[in-house]
């Protein structure tokens, strides 16, 4: 008899119904785009902060080359001791003095340049002030040897490299950051589902343990029906919830930035900086229909069942172990020494994903981490936006069917003996025992 | 007589631990069969391994003369011992779940469970949660689950506990119907007194071994000692009370009745009967009480696991 369908709909429908299941539902994108708002509102208020830094300049000739900018006035202090500055910096309430002592060699200042303020500064604030000391000098070390500045910045040039690959496609900056985008937000998608549904899974079997129904479920089905059954419900409610979540936080989104007026897009990251200024190197060309472009150039076909497969052979491989854990302990306490070796793949993938895939996505750590099933799902969706050929995609994914396979009986083994054991925390050597039985 | 279930050689190891060894019993068809034995002897290994969750490392069980095959799981009804249900769901819908993993259609299962609600009453339980609901209560619609779909074979594991003995009778009542309509019922149990009153067969397992079976008469037959429990008045008790410990094997009796002048438990030989000791009695005094010493379950059961 295949009941699959009956504990599918049961495990689905308990779990849609669930109060804390819909409220989590619908208050998550709520709380998501109020923080988002937040976010921008609050950094919206802090750009539009003026700050006035003093100068304090015994050399005479640094200070005068600082520029004022939107957020940024610089003023000139005449000259006075360094202590009758502090004080009086202190008393306009300036935001800070930026001192630079006297030496015999003006060029060689670099130990003698200091910042005094209340609060301490943010790193890029010292950075930028660094920064342009530090030009100034050169500049005066140029000009002191010689050098004329004019030509110098007359001969500035910047480039845009075009890019085509050897088929004739056209690619540029822009095509590799919406790769990078894309394939970061699916391996990323995947890594959230796992965590979040593998641990629902994990509890509704340790709540079928707790309440001690188990004995009856399985003296009427398969436990790798009533397994497969919970995994499969349970993930049904997540894609709901996600969908949901997709569709909610679009609408609210929307409707906050109508609202409030808020440019979402002016929240400041690093990556934007720099898609920014890849947009800015590209700006000759139009941005948006770059986009385009690079959009329909990706390997959109591929990407969408390289997606769907990974997807869901990834998440089966690791709902199926979240399941077997829950099934060798009693609470969820007892779960940390089990999760370790779960979750460490998982994070590898992601690191890998983030740091070696962007860098090198065909070098050898990419592909060799693309083949492990364990972190394969993650990293080889990351990959494909990049080109990765059918074969290689095909082995993987083969290797991921297989090591599925294996896992599920392995998990199904652990899960049909756990079930039924209660009381005792199990070690490894035991759950090794339990495969025999 | 035929046999319902049989099992034959089943044994069942967890590592190196023997959980059952070689056991085989017979369960007739219509029987209440107490499933005895004291706490790890085995007993819910074999019951598991009869409802296919759990199967025999060798040996095999046969249901109405077939092997067991898992279609048979809506031919058994099986009430746990560690028993529960989904805390969050609501009466109706979980009974009707769990009916529908036995095998029934939902509008059979919805059927059936009008008839049990009605006629255990509580019919305005449809629609609250478990959670909501006492542990007695829980375990009534626990037992309506058990028995839902009509099985051939009810399997109880300890089904009196947790209830008052208002609904225990009741439950008593309802097993002892499901079998005058043609159920089979395993017991597993430790109160001695429901088998006495239930069962007539039992099997006894200690330590992974079946050390006894067969008809509860027979067995009670077989561990009867020719012992008589007798009530006497007489003018001189103690001169008789002497005779009777010369003559015979006695032990000191505690019965109830109106001042006798000699209480006491007297084991015959063999080859004496009740007649003879009746015969020689009444020469000697009045008789007042004269029983059979008949082994109770729990005599045979404690005798027998200290004997092995």
């Amino acid at each position: 008899m295949n009941h699959l369908p009956l504990i599918i709909k049961r495990e689905y429908l308990n779990k849609v119904r669930n109060k804390s299941f819909i409220v989590m539902t619908f208050l998550s994108p709520m709380v998501m785009i109020a923080l988002v708002a937040a976010v921008a509102y609050l950094s919206q208020i802090n750009n539009d902060k003026k700050r006035i830094i003093s100068i304090l300049d015994e050399t005479n000739v640094v200070g005068e080359a600082f520029e004022n900018t939107e957020h940024t006035t610089y003023t000139l202090l005449d000259n006075m001791g360094l202590e009758t500055a502090k004080a009086l910096v202190k008393a306009r309430e300036d935001f800070g003095l930026l001192y630079i002592k006297k030496r015999v060699d003006t060029l060689n200042l670099v130990n003698s340049v200091s910042f005094y303020s209340d609060e301490s500064p943010s790193v890029s604030l010292i950075s930028n002030l660094e920064r342009k000391v530090e030009k100034r000098l050169s500049d005066i070390k140029l000009q002191h040897d010689g050098v004329n500045i004019e030509q110098i910045k007359a001969s500035k040039t910047t480039v845009n490299i075009a890019q085509e690959t050897f088929d004739g496609e056209k690619t540029s900056k822009v095509d590799s950051y919406l790769k990078l985008a894309f394939g970061g937000a699916a391996g990323y998608l995947l890594f959230m589902f796992i965590i979040i549904y593998g641990n629902m899974i994990m509890r509704s079997v340790i709540e079928e343990k707790t309440s001690r129904i188990i004995e009856v479920i399985i003296s009427s089905v398969k436990p790798i029906q009533l397994m497969m059954g919970k995994i499969i419900g349970t993930s049904l409610a997540g894609i709901t919830q996600f969908f949901i979540w997709i569709i909610l936080g679009g609408v609210l989104l929307f409707v906050v930035s109508a609202i409030f007026g808020i440019d979402l897009m002016q929240i400041q990251s690093p990556q934007q900086d720099i898609i920014n200024q890849a947009i800015a190197a590209s700006e000759a060309q139009n941005v948006a229909q770059d986009l385009i472009v690079g959009f329909f150039n990706l390997p959109i076909l591929n990407l969408c069942i390289a997606f769907l497969f990974f997807f869901i052979g990834g998440y089966l491989l690791y709902s199926s172990l979240y399941a077997a854990i829950g099934a060798a302990v009693d609470n969820e306490t007892d779960t940390q020494q089990f999760m370790m070796p779960i979750i460490m793949p998982l994070i590898l993938a992601v690191y890998v994903g983030v740091f070696t895939v962007i860098e090198d996505p065909h070098g050898t750590v990419s592909t060799v981490f693309s083949f492990i099933p364990l972190t394969s799902p993650v990293v080889m969706l990351m990959r494909i936006p990049f080109g990765v050929p059918i074969w290689q995609q095909l082995l993987s994914f083969a290797i991921l069917l297989l090591t599925f396979v294996f896992t599920v009986w392995f998990a199904a083994k652990i899960y049909r003996v756990g079930i039924l054991m209660y009381g005792k925390k199990p070690s490894y050597k035991e759950l090794f025992k339990w495969l025999r039985y | 007589m035929t046999n319902l279930l049989v099992a034959n050689s089943v044994s069942k190891s967890f590592g190196n631990f023997k959980a059952l060894n070689d056991v085989s019993i017979e369960v007739p068809k219509g029987s209440i069969f107490g499933l005895l034995g004291p706490n790890g002897a085995g007993k819910t290994t074999l019951i598991r391994i009869i409802n296919q969750i759990t199967m025999p490392d060798s040996g095999q069980i046969l249901l109405d003369g077939a092997p067991l095959k898992p279609s048979n799981v809506s031919d058994i009804g099986y009430l746990p011992e560690e028993r529960g249900l989904y805390k969050s769901m609501k009466v109706g819908e979980q009974a009707l779940y769990l009916a529908q993993l036995k095998g029934l259609t939902k509008q059979e299962a919805r059927d059936q469970l009008k008839y049990w609600f009605d006629k255990l009453e509580i019919g305005d339980w449809w629609n609250r949660k478990i959670q909501e609901l006492s542990k007695g209560q829980a375990q009534k619609i626990q037992f309506i689950v058990t028995v839902l779909h009509r099985p051939k074979l009810l399997i109880f594991d300890e089904p009196f506990s947790g209830f008052d003995p208002i609904n225990a009778t009741l439950i008593k009542d309802e097993i002892l119907q499901l079998r005058d309509e043609g159920a089979t019922v395993i017991f597993s149990t430790h109160r001695m007194e429901s088998v006495e009153e239930m069962c007539d067969h039992m099997a006894l397992l200690h330590k992974a071994n079946k050390v006894l079976d067969g008809k509860l008469t027979d067995i009670k037959r077989q561990f009867k000692t020719n012992t008589f429990e007798i009530g006497l008045q007489t003018s001189n008790p103690e001169e008789l009370r002497h005779i009777l410990e010369e003559k015979f094997e006695v032990f000191p009796a505690t019965f109830k009745n109106l001042n006798d002048d000699i209480k006491m438990n007297i084991k015959l030989p063999l080859d004496t009967t009740s007649n003879d000791l009746l015969s020689f009695l009444t020469s000697k005094a009045e008789i007042h009480h004269f029983v059979e010493v008949i082994p109770t379950a729990n005599d045979i059961f404690i005798q027998t696991v200290k004997n092995n």
